[in-house]
């Protein structure tokens, strides 16, 4: 019992790995994919939006095998299990952060573009200063949904043979010939999203000073 | 002294003329009322001096600064960024509905703008805040946020966030349509004691008798044209033109 619990939190590191790694990249990405999303050129708002379609059209479980085998079949080459699952969920994920950002600049009243206008903000200092602390306030709720979702999309990444949480208590179930190393998993994802969720809860908090 | 100088301004929202063909000049010290019906294209020229719309035709210089002009074939030529820049300067603006920063204090709302774009220290722009504070009446409420203020006290913040960068011509887009009675008031107070300190200003408003009170010069703006113009008592006794006659009816 010991062993296993040691193994699933060896198991749970991974996952945070995946967890942080993606959230590192995927974070900043959504910003640029976002910004080609609303781009006045119709050329790069059209190819972005197809990328931002097929992102969450299909299954995430099916990009990751695409962006593990594409390489192989393509230029007879395979990589690191790893390095693909963060690929796959970065461009995954910052499509949707770029959705959630679109709504969030999209919703900040034209007044404030306006008045930053007359002051005489540059467009950076605008973007920086006025609109994303802005943005960051209004789009916490639809964040931690889609941070969350991305604890449990964590166990895809067995899929492509990655030894996260899932796969460990999955494998310990098959030798055991028991179901309870899958609850004891379920109460660690449980238990990583509390904290996901007090965390968010706590940045919603601390950003209530203004209306 | 003559330090804005607006010719033949002409603007259009998809080929509706809401500018047709607009001059005048503000002499420095000059504080001039635009009235007119809703949608006769006053806050657009507003707007269009501002620079937060384009023109189509025109000509406009502040302080000897040319922000666009239009040469003989009808082409509309906008000054390079820099002087764009300096001219925009020359401007501040109150809107409506205030438009201040929600996220920023009193304070920041006041010396962002000195700070970051006229480079001052920020000790320096938090002294022109505070003085600036206590003309508005509101040396209290520096570290307040705008959410906690009344609307009257936030229109006031605007305007000196607006005095802040020390601009040359000072516009109100409808200061007090968005403020009951009681705080169109307080802030058609401001504006009169800006007015005995001889800030140039044009503002935009409904407020015909708080006009004929401040003003030293009245438009009166239908369709995109300016249909009279002229000194407060004379254009709000006596207006010659019928469709003012008509307009100023329904205020008496």
């Amino acid at each position: 019992m010991v062993q296993l619990l040691l193994q699933m939190l060896e198991a749970t590191l991974t996952s945070l790995r995946i967890f942080l790694l993606t959230l590192l990249f995927a974070l900043p990405l959504g910003i640029f994919v976002a910004r080609g999303r609303m781009a006045k050129n119709s050329i790069v708002s059209s190819l972005v939006n197809a990328y931002i379609m097929i992102m969450r059209g299909t299954p995430l479980i099916l990009q990751l095998i695409f962006v593990y085998f594409a390489p192989y079949y393509i230029f007879g080459t395979s990589y690191d299990r790893f390095t693909a699952v963060i690929v796959a969920y970065v461009i995954n994920y910052a499509a949707y952060f770029a959705e959630i950002y679109r709504g969030g600049i999209q919703s900040i009243p034209k007044g404030q573009f306006e008045a930053s206008e007359v002051l005489g903000f540059s467009r950076i200092h605008t973007f920086t200063h006025v609109v994303t602390p802005q943005v960051i306030k209004r789009i916490i709720p639809a964040m931690g949904n889609e941070v969350i979702t991305l604890v449990k999309d964590t166990a895809l990444a067995q899929t492509i043979g990655v030894a996260e949480l899932f796969r460990v208590a999955q494998n310990a179930s098959a030798r055991q010939f028991s179901t309870m190393p899958i609850f004891i998993a379920g109460v660690f994802y449980f238990v990583m999203n509390a904290f996901v969720a007090k965390s968010f809860d706590k940045l919603e908090t601390k950003l209530n000073y203004y209306n | 002294m003559q330090i804005v100088s607006v010719k033949d301004l002409e603007k259009g929202f998809d080929g509706l003329g809401v500018l047709k063909g607009i001059s005048f000049t503000l002499n420095k010290g000059e504080v001039l009322s635009i009235i007119g019906p809703s949608g006769s294209g006053k806050s657009t020229l507003l707007r269009c001096l501002t620079q937060l719309e384009t023109v189509e035709k025109g000509t406009i210089e502040v302080c000897g600064d040319t922000m666009v002009t239009t040469d003989d074939k009808g082409e509309v030529l906008y000054s390079p960024k820099d002087i764009l820049h300096t001219v925009r300067l020359h401007f501040g603006l109150v809107f409506q509905n205030f438009n201040l920063f929600p996220h920023m204090s009193v304070m920041r709302n006041i010396t962002e703008a000195p700070v970051h774009v006229l480079k001052k220290t920020k000790a320096e722009a938090e002294k022109i805040a505070r003085d600036l504070l206590v003309k508005m009446g509101l040396e209290d409420k520096e570290h307040a946020y705008p959410c906690h203020l009344s609307g009257g006290q936030q229109q006031r913040v605007s305007i000196a966030r607006a005095l802040a960068l020390n601009p040359e011509v000072l516009c109100f887009d409808e200061p007090t349509s968005a403020l009951d009675p009681e705080l169109t008031g307080e802030i058609l107070k401001v504006i009169k004691t800006l007015a005995k300190e001889k800030m140039t200003m044009i503002v935009v408003t409904h407020e015909m008798s708080f006009a004929r009170d401040i003003s030293d010069r009245v438009i009166f703006m239908d369709d995109g044209l300016i249909v009279e113009e002229g000194k407060p008592e004379d254009l709000f006794n006596h207006p010659k033109n019928e469709r003012t006659q008509r307009f100023l009816q329904r205020y008496e």
